[in-house]
Parts: structure tokens; sequence; C-alpha cells
């Protein structure tokens, strides 16, 4: 364990060259997520509803959906992963939207801001954007929850994965231009508290999250996939089929 | 059983125009010969046609125009509603497809004269079709209720206040409110929905009544009526049936795959057919970074932005549509097909192409001074094409036209 930590202490997160060349945009790590691995979305769905779910809501998502792409069965559902109850105080049913107790008066009291759903994130932000952005919360004195984002600067909501990842700081770089002036830009993250996951073993979990944001975004889109696949053959077919019939009409005009 | 079809359809005559109907318009209307690739995109737009109307409705079924259950009911359609997603992706992609083929539809009528006489009223149905598709699509976008959406639609509306005198009167008409509000959505749904596509579908029918009263022209812009063999029949013109439609169902599957590929595998086409932040639903309180219309509108988007003034950009965008409804007036030659044309016409007609396509990407990118710049180029060129238009045509150095079509 000690030598764990020892490793984690001395990993340097260095962010890939490319943040180096920022120039507007911070250059969003590749989040390489794989919805034919059901194994990660269901280590993601799992992430979701424990750190997730408690503020933000997946309102269009339904719970028995889930289970079913990712091969849960419906009671390991009900009894490992739902923890939200419904309007008359009992636990949310297998059949119903995944919403969120926290009411939206609280929620801006506590945050200052409306706290956005989840369910779609993934098609707003893109996978590269949310598996960069989970990854690269730093301390922040600045801040009224003591910490900062890379790619979501002044962000209201804190480092809910802290425990897993720990905390780190943000290694900053003064250049100075041309005319003088000093600009201040971050080059990397050092850990400063470890958490409970290795830095990979950690990009692993932020992947296997926003593989199941990915796929609760667009449920159906490794059926629509599969089913394209005969479309295309099918319209191949029938392209023949006319070609051909054209062709044939066709023979005697010049 | 055939004599008694053949009974029926005799007895159908004698009530209803079937037999001549199907004479006229598909077996005895006589095309001609030499139609290439250009003229598959007529047939094509009245497939998409179809396509949209019949996936609305399946839409409207699950659908509900309201401020506080539009977004989350096309959620529904995404997810809970059997098969909704393909009926939801064939409509959001059929509304791009649409565009896509108007435009080369339209393109096609430029390049062979085809809005030159006597054909002069095909066009202005025409335009009077893609006038009101802008209206239909524009109107449909507000209805997924999302970011874009809501603010698209604000920044479009708020376009009419630029009118003097009436115009802060009249887009809050239009709106029913004063911002975009659940009034608008209601009154925009019912537009979509029905008002609208009644229009079309006459101006559909209007447009086609008078292609078939003339007669198609062709790739070398010939009027094939002049050959008649002894029935009367033109030398170069088949019958549209089964000739052309048995070529038109070759387009059509092609379409069909293009059509597939993006339902199947790109249904946002990287955030063009629909954009990201459509995914958030409308926030009245909150302007997103960066509002852009959808790609088919940002030609004249940017021609509205090249203006600095708001109601001159606004004339400047309305004009940019108008002046396309003079042009079979504007272009004073008689020689209809570029085959036959100057090469001034040739360079005229590809610096419209150019101007059109980079307005539509300086269109959807953020208005910067050197982009602003090129808008402002590039809205020359679009308008100076008609204008250069106007004096080529005069006295152009044509190449004589054939007799008989070339093949």
């Amino acid at each position: 364990m000690m030598k764990k930590l020892i490793l984690i202490a001395l990993i340097f997160f260095v962010a890939p060259a490319g943040v180096l060349a920022a120039g507007g945009g911070v250059p969003l790590d590749k989040a390489n997520v794989d919805l034919h691995n059901q194994e990660s979305l269901q280590r993601g769905a799992k992430l979701f509803v424990n750190y997730c779910l408690n503020c933000h809501s997946a309102g269009y998502a339904r719970y028995n959906r889930v289970a079913t792409d990712l091969g849960i069965t419906e009671e390991q559902m009900s009894e490992n992963m739902i923890f939200t109850t419904d309007d008359n105080g009992e636990k949310s049913k297998v059949g119903s939207l995944m919403k969120v107790a926290m009411s939206e008066k609280y929620a801006k009291e506590a945050f200052g801001t409306k706290i956005p759903d989840l369910t779609l994130v993934a098609r707003v932000r893109g996978n590269d954007w949310l598996y960069t952005y989970l990854r690269t919360f730093y301390l922040d004195d600045s801040r009224p929850a003591g910490m900062n984002n890379l790619v979501f600067p002044d962000v209201g909501m804190p480092h809910v994965l802290w425990e897993l990842q720990g905390h780190q700081k943000a290694v900053v770089e003064t250049t100075t231009d041309a005319d003088g002036h000093e600009h201040e830009k971050i080059v990397g993250f050092e850990t400063v508290v470890p958490g409970s996951m290795t830095g990979p073993e950690y990009d692993q979990a932020v992947r296997d999250l926003v593989g199941f944001l990915a796929y609760m975004g667009e449920p159906v889109q490794l059926k629509r996939q599969k089913l394209g696949v005969y479309v295309l053959l099918f319209l191949a077919l029938l392209f023949v089929v006319a070609y051909f019939l054209k062709k044939e009409y066709w023979k005697d005009i010049h | 059983m055939s004599k008694m079809l053949t009974n029926l359809l005799a007895w159908t005559d004698a009530r209803f125009p079937l037999t001549k109907m199907w004479e006229e318009h598909l077996s005895k209307y006589y095309a001609p010969k030499n139609f290439n690739f250009w003229y598959f995109f007529g047939s094509l737009a009245l497939l998409v046609l179809v396509i949209q109307i019949v996936t609305g409705i399946f839409l409207t079924m699950n659908y509900k125009p309201d401020g506080a259950m539009a977004f989350a009911s096309v959620e529904y359609i995404m997810r809970d509603v059997e098969w909704g997603w393909l009926i939801r992706y064939m409509h959001s992609t059929g509304a791009s497809a649409f565009f896509v083929v108007v435009y080369l539809h339209m393109f096609r009528g430029l390049m062979y004269g085809s809005y030159k006489k006597p054909r002069e009223l095909i066009w202005l149905f025409g335009m009077m079709i893609y006038l009101v598709l802008m209206a239909e699509a524009f109107m449909g976008y507000l209805l997924p209720w999302g970011q874009m959406s809501y603010w698209g639609a604000q920044v479009i509306i708020s376009l009419f206040s630029a009118i003097p005198v009436v115009g802060e009167d009249l887009a809050l008409w239009i709106r029913g409110d004063y911002v975009i509000s659940d009034a608008t959505l209601n009154r925009f749904f019912a537009f979509h929905v029905i008002a609208v596509p009644l229009v079309l579908l006459g101006l559909v029918v209007a447009h086609i009544i008078a292609l078939h009263e003339v007669g198609s022209n062709n790739p070398d812009g010939v009027d094939i009526k002049k050959k008649k063999d002894e029935n009367g029949i033109p030398l170069d013109g088949i019958p549209f049936h089964p000739y052309y439609s048995v070529k038109d169902i070759v387009g059509v599957v092609v379409f069909l795959m293009v059509f597939s590929l993006i339902i199947f595998y790109a249904p946002e086409m990287g955030g063009y057919f629909l954009e990201h932040a459509n995914f958030i639903p409308a926030d009245p309180l909150k302007t997103p970074e960066h509002i852009a219309p959808v790609w088919y509108f940002t030609p004249f988007y940017a021609i509205l932005r090249a203006v600095p003034d708001k109601l001159l950009g606004v004339i400047a965008m309305g004009g940019a549509i108008a002046v396309l409804f003079i042009l079979p007036w504007l272009d004073r030659n008689n020689v209809r097909s570029i085959r036959y044309r100057s090469s001034a016409y040739k360079i005229n007609l590809v610096l419209f192409v150019i101007s059109f396509i980079a307005l539509g990407w300086l269109g959807m990118q953020p208005a910067t001074e050197t982009l602003t710049m090129f808008a402002r180029i590039f809205s020359a060129i679009y308008f100076g094409f008609f204008v250069a238009l106007f004096f080529i045509s005069k006295n152009e150095k044509t190449k004589p036209v054939p007799e008989r079509v070339t093949g």
C-alpha cells in the first residue's frame, strides 16, 4: 500500500504536449470509450448512481432501460443501484425515470445555479470534453469550494470524485510575451493528496463513467448502427436490381 | 378478373379523368431523352416531401407542443416510443436533405437556363416553394425546444423589429409574447404541421402542372417540341413512364443509401444537422455563447451580418432571396444551356457558387473582424452575379445551339 502511495505521489500528471500549445480552448484528451464493453458501462453506471445522481438528474432515462441495455437484471438494478425516492418518499420504481430528490430551489441556494440534467450531457459536450473535465479538477483557494477546473474554469461543481483521484494542484508556467506582459498557463498537475485509485485506475474509472454517459445520451445507438448494416445491404441489393431494370428498359434509347 | 378491372377502369374514366391524367403526366408525357445526373433532384425533392409528411404525422402522435413538455416529449420519442428514434432521425435528416436536393435542383435550373421562356412561371412557383420551405424549416426547428431552437428563433424574429414604425409590433404579433414563449411554440406548431404544408403541397402541384404544360428543359436547352414525328411525338422525347420512372428509381435508391448512412451512422452530422447546443432544453435566461442558424440558412445569415446597419442588413438578406425571383428577366440571352454560353457567363456562375458556399460557411462562424470582411466580399460577389448577368447576357457571344439534343 505504502509503495502504491509513493508511486502515486511520484506520478506527475503532465497533460499531453497539446495542452502546452493551447491557444483558445484547452485541447482535450481522447476518451476512447467502447460502448460494446458492457462491464465498463456497468462500472460507469455504478459510479453514476453513486456520485452523480445525488445532485444531477438523468430525467429522460429509465432505470429498467439502463438495466436491459447494460445486461443487468431489474432486481440487481433495484437492489444495488436505485438510491432515489419518488414523490411519495418511497424507493423509485425500476420503471421510473432517473429523477433526483434535490429541489431546484435548494440546488440554487447551495450551488448558485441550476444543476443540469445529465441524460444528454455527452451529446452536448462530447466524450473527450467530459473525460478531460472529470480529470482536471485542481485546488484553487480563490474558489468557494476550494477547487477549479481546467476545461470549465470557475465551474460551480466541486470535485465529487476526489476520493478516487485525490487532490492535485496545478503546475503553472509564467511566460512573458513580446510586449512584456506576463501570462500564466497551467502546464500540468501534481498530486497533493492521493486518492484511493492510481492515476491509470482513475483514468479508467472516468472512461467507464463517460462511456455510460455516452450510452445514456442515446441508448439506441448500438442497435442503430447494427440495423444500418442490414438497411444498407438491402439497398445495395435493390440498387443492382434497379440498375439492371433501368438498363433493360433503356437499351433501345440512343 | 382482368375483364372486371377493365370494366372498372372504363366505369371510372367515364366519371373521373384517371387514364387521361395518367397519360398526360406519365405514360404520354414526353421528356427529353438526354437528362443527366442533375435531373434526379426534382423527383428526389418529391420523395423527401413525402418522407417529411409521413414521419411528421408519426412524430405528432407523441410530440407535445407545450413549453414545459416539448423537450422531454422529443426525448420520450427517442427513448420510449417504439422506433421513435428512427422516425425522428428520418425527419431531422430529411429537413437537411430537403435543402440539399432543392439547392442542387435550383442549381440545375441555373446551369441549363430552365427558368427562361416559356418556363418563367415554373421558376416562380419553385421560388415560392423554396420560400415556404424556409418558413416550414424555421418553424419546425423551434419545436424540439432546445437552446438553439429557442435562441435561433429569438434572433430571427427580432429581425422583424428592424422594420421602421411597425417593426416592434410586428415582432410582438408574430411571437404572441415579448419573448419566444409557449404561445410562440403553439402557433409555430400549428403552422408547421398544417398551414404551411398545405401551401407547400399546393405550390408543388402548381410547379408540376406548369412544367407538364410546357414540357421539360434539358442539358442542351433545346426545345424538343420543335422536331416531332408524324404522330406529333417529339423526336428526342421519351415517355416519362416507364423510362424516367425506372431511371429515377435508381436515383432514389442511391439517395436512400446516403440518407441511411446519415441516419444510422451520423444522425447529428457532426453538429450540422442536429446542433449540439440543441440537446440543452430552452432556457430564456441563458444565452448560448454562439448562436448560428442551421446550415441551410447560413448563406443569408452571413449576408445579414455583413451589413453594419440592422435594417439594411435585413433588406440585404431579403434582397438576396428576392433577386432570385426576377432571374428570368435579368438574363436577357435566349440561349438556355451553359454548354453554349460564353466564358464570361461560366465564370460568373462559378463565382456565384463559390460565394454561396463561402457565405454558408461564414454564417456558421463567429463574426470576427476578418471573417466579416470576407462576408462582405462574398456578399458583393453574390449580388454581383445578378448585375453581371444582366449585362453579360445583353450581347453575349454564344455558341450555336444544335437542332437536336446531343445525347
